[in-house]
């Protein structure tokens, strides 16, 4: 793997189970830049979590390989988020730093603990927002290149998602740690990450850095009928009465009788999630 | 220091944001040639988005000459734009005519709507309809 790539999956599938299951997981090829923030975004059963947990090397691929860094420099944090429910908040961090020998970045794990956590709590005692502020803190101050985290913000109170995604933001700046964060609502990872990966079926539906992903689509509304749409890939289509809307995929510059405006994310998840896969192309 | 607000509901990409709000402080006056920007982990602690954001429009502001990137020490601001500082005799000015308008029972929407006809008259309207767009090709 190159140094400049963080994750790379070739003909990647996966199936839990013998030959008559379905792919949990299919034909999935693709690469991630070191030091981009990645959301992992598709509906529930697309494949998240099976994705990520063959990334953090839990998973053994049934097709394909997978290469990502080894495993003491990469952190994840499963949906359950587990910890030792008995263990108070210090001694989740000692068994941190115990765990990573040579790695551990005290600094690093007490600024996410910052004063909303009192070191003698005990873990079952946390609310959500705190179990995930010290799980993150287990995880950053292992100073991974690599930080994988399935649907972190679920369960989080609008402050507390704020919050946490700050420090993810802070970290990711100051030492270039490449991010995958999964989650089926894109509202919450929108803004924060730069990267985009999005899973339908077991498939990959889109894969490519926001900004280029954007600038490749455009909205445009006009005529039923009207031409100059055939010279693009149109993602999907809707009519009502006289005007159509489209989403297209940019094959060079926009003719004819058309409204163009910038897609958002969101706009452009939705239209690749109402058309079924093959139709694309 | 300046505090980014971003408002991810309108439409305006995040960078641009902090594009015109940078510009909008220097205008005020509160940012001076010398004072250092937040850094980008500073910025994204506080509006958790994407850190490459930051970056994108800090360079944007060093590529108009508003300010320059010191290796190890952060971006400072080297310019200052417009009349300057919020106490200047423009400002002053404008206050008494505003008051004048109020007098004389304009409504703020009135007073609006006659500001940016003067503006339009006097400026090109060179910010709104450019800075938008990020380029249809």
């Amino acid at each position: 793997m190159t140094p400049d790539t963080a994750l790379r999956a070739e003909g990647l599938g996966t199936r839990y189970g013998g030959r008559s299951r379905p792919w949990a997981l299919r034909d999935c090829t693709f690469a991630l830049p070191a030091g981009r923030v990645c959301a992992l975004v598709g509906p529930n059963g697309a494949g998240k979590s099976t994705l990520l947990a063959l990334a953090a090397g839990l998973l053994r691929p049934t097709a394909g390989t997978i290469e990502a860094p080894e495993r003491e420099r990469l952190a994840y944090v499963a949906q359950d988020k587990p910890l030792y429910p008995r263990l108070t908040v210090a001694d989740t961090l000692r068994m941190g730093r115990e765990l990573n020998p040579g790695r551990w970045d005290e600094a690093t794990a007490e600024r996410v603990i910052a004063d909303e956590l009192d070191p003698g709590s005990l873990v079952r005692e946390l609310s959500g927002g705190q179990r995930t502020r010290l799980v993150l803190a287990l995880a950053l101050g292992k100073r991974p290149e690599l930080l994988l985290l399935d649907e972190p913000m679920a369960d989080l109170d609008p402050l507390a998602r704020h919050q946490l995604m700050g420090l993810l933001m802070a970290d990711a700046a100051e030492h270039g740690t490449t991010v995958v964060m999964s989650s089926h609502i894109l509202t919450e990872l929108e803004g924060a990450c730069d990267h985009l990966l999005l899973l339908q079926n077991g498939r990959i539906r889109l894969d490519g850095s926001v900004d280029d992903l954007l600038s490749g689509h455009a909205l445009l509304t006009g005529p039923a009928g009207g031409a100059g749409l055939t010279a693009h890939t149109v993602v999907d289509s809707r009519t009502t009465g006289r005007q159509l809307t489209a989403l297209i995929r940019r094959e060079g510059p926009v003719e004819g009788p058309w409204e163009i405006t910038d897609p958002t994310l969101e706009d452009l998840l939705l239209a690749h999630l109402r058309t079924p896969e093959g139709a694309r192309s | 220091m300046l505090a980014y607000r971003i408002d991810r509901r309108s439409g305006v990409a995040t960078y641009l944001q902090i594009v015109q709000q940078t510009k909008q402080a220097l205008r005020m006056g509160l940012l001076e040639p010398g004072d250092r920007l937040p850094t980008a982990r500073e910025v994204v602690e506080a509006t958790a988005i994407n850190p490459n954001t930051v970056l994108k429009a800090y360079r944007e502001l060093e590529r108009e000459g508003l300010v320059e990137a010191r290796r190890g020490l952060g971006t400072f601001v080297r310019a200052t734009l417009g009349t300057g500082p919020a106490d200047s005799p423009l400002r002053g000015e404008l206050a008494d005519w505003a008051r004048r308008a109020r007098t004389e029972g304009l409504e703020r929407d009135d007073v609006a709507a006659l500001f940016t006809s003067v503006l339009n008259e006097f400026f090109e309207n060179e910010h709104h309809d450019t800075e938008h767009h990020k380029g249809d090709a």
